[in-house]
């Protein structure tokens, strides 16, 4: 899950004209994606060479879309890898999810909007996004903008200032993960 | 709360130059109903909540064809693409998620060599690794020996469940319900279910054996082989705890629409995504 392709795919589907960067020298444009494959410290391991570059887009108030372990990124650190430092663009921590359901959440699951003025989910009503994860984020201030439940409240979306983020996997999600894909890009 | 999901199933045969798909009856009838791409995308935005190729030639000829396939069907397909068929290696699993497979399917190699399973996820992930089980019922002889057998209850009559590999081709001894706890505990993410006896038939999904499989184990269930009408589907989500419904030829042939479906259960109180 968190393939690449097929955020790309769903990108040129949604109108846009992405490019795959493997450099930090291919990192250009209005906005970046960072997709999500893996865990935590290999994730912050291979976003390394990346994160001058992030922090230039962050400077000039780029808009970022994290996705999955994305969007775990932004944050400090992580309960999956302890002594990792994360990109800390954002105040709070990954956690484990605290349920009796089963981990990972693999499958379809509620999406209630929290925060209509999101950008993200402009025309857009609660529905089914496609989820794949056992961590999710415990931001310190108030910027959670949809939740989901698996037991236990989960949150699913975060946004703040031009950092976007969605737990779920939107490039996966249906038409209703394109529509806020195409949010995104019509920022 | 995860909702349960509809999934057609396209069984690809690569003679043709593009892949065309096909349906079987009970493993072995073939008739013909479209190119993959092109279906799959119908399916898609008709509301399939899952896509399922499944390469039925399964030889190393033909993998760059089913390659392309995936490749297509991934451009215009934004739902969980799960291909299967042929997959033997770590290699092959991960041509297939190059191309746009989000999870594989393995059946013949899990088997053959059980460690495919724990390999697979420790490469790609759990969620990435379907294992397919097409199991057999074995009513219960006199003759035979089945002290080793997880016996099932049946309104035919108590049997056991053989797994069956190759596309149904070999039978292996193996107890389809042992099996599946074993794939448990080796990392699988979900269980393709399929019922040798139900395939094609259009009776109805094997009940005794779905719901077994599920009470066994704590992993996401796809129920597949024997569905022709809604009816079938909305009975296997009401009498087991089954995650999800593949089907094909009710798809196929038009009999009814993902939609339509999806409208049938919702009156009658599945949990499903609009």
């Amino acid at each position: 899950m968190g393939n690449v392709r097929s955020v790309y795919n769903a990108l040129k589907y949604s109108g846009a004209k992405p490019v795959i960067a493997n450099y930090p020298s291919e990192v250009k444009g209005d906005k970046i994606i960072i997709p999500g494959v893996g865990a935590f410290g290999e994730g912050m391991k291979n976003l390394n060479p990346f994160i001058p570059k992030i922090r230039q887009f962050v400077a000039t108030n780029t808009p970022i879309l994290g996705i999955c372990l994305g969007l775990q990124m932004f944050f400090e650190e992580s309960e999956e890898a302890p002594k990792v430092e994360g990109l800390r663009l954002l105040k709070g921590k990954i956690i484990k999810i605290r349920t009796k359901l089963k981990l990972p959440q693999i499958g379809w699951n509620y999406l209630k909007i929290r925060k209509e003025n999101c950008p993200l989910f402009k025309d857009i009503d609660n529905g089914y996004v496609y989820f794949v994860h056992s961590y999710h984020a415990l931001p310190e201030e108030d910027i959670v903008v949809a939740t989901t439940d698996h037991g236990t409240e989960i949150n699913a979306s975060i946004w703040k200032n031009q950092l976007f983020g969605t737990q779920f996997h939107l490039e996966k999600s249906g038409r209703m993960g394109l529509q806020i894909l195409k949010n995104f890009v019509e920022l | 709360m995860l909702c349960r999901r509809i999934i057609p199933c396209l069984d690809c045969d690569l003679a043709f130059t593009e892949g065309r798909v096909v349906k079987g009856v009970e493993f072995k009838k073939i008739k013909y109903a479209g190119i993959p791409w092109e279906l799959a995308t119908k399916y898609y935005e008709d509301g399939a909540d899952e896509i399922v190729l499944l390469d039925i030639t399964a030889s190393q000829e033909k993998r760059e064809t089913m390659i392309h396939v995936i490749e297509k069907t991934s451009e215009n397909v934004f739902v969980p693409l799960t291909v299967g068929g042929g997959i033997r290696t770590i290699k092959d699993a991960r041509k297939a998620f190059n191309a746009g497979a989000d999870k594989v399917s393995i059946n013949t190699a899990g088997i053959e060599k059980p460690n495919t399973i724990n390999k697979i996820t420790k490469y790609f992930g759990s969620q990435a690794c379907v294992v397919a089980i097409d199991a057999k019922r074995r009513y219960i002889t006199e003759i035979e020996d089945t002290t080793d057998k997880i016996i099932v209850e049946t309104p035919e009559g108590p049997c056991w469940f053989e797994c069956s590999i190759y596309g149904g081709r070999k039978f292996t001894g193996i107890d389809a319900v042992r099996w599946a706890m074993e794939v448990e505990e080796r990392g699988a993410g979900e269980i393709l279910l399929t019922s040798m006896d139900r395939d094609g038939v259009k009776e109805g999904y094997d009940i005794p054996l779905t719901q077994t499989i599920n009470e066994i184990v704590n992993l996401p269930v796809i129920a597949s082989g024997g569905c022709g009408t809604q009816e079938h589907i909305l009975e296997i989500f009401q009498k087991t705890k089954t995650s999800a419904a593949l089907a094909a030829s009710i798809f196929h042939y038009e009999t009814y629409s993902i939609k339509e479906i999806k409208e049938y259960l919702r009156k009658r109180g599945i949990a499903l995504r609009s």
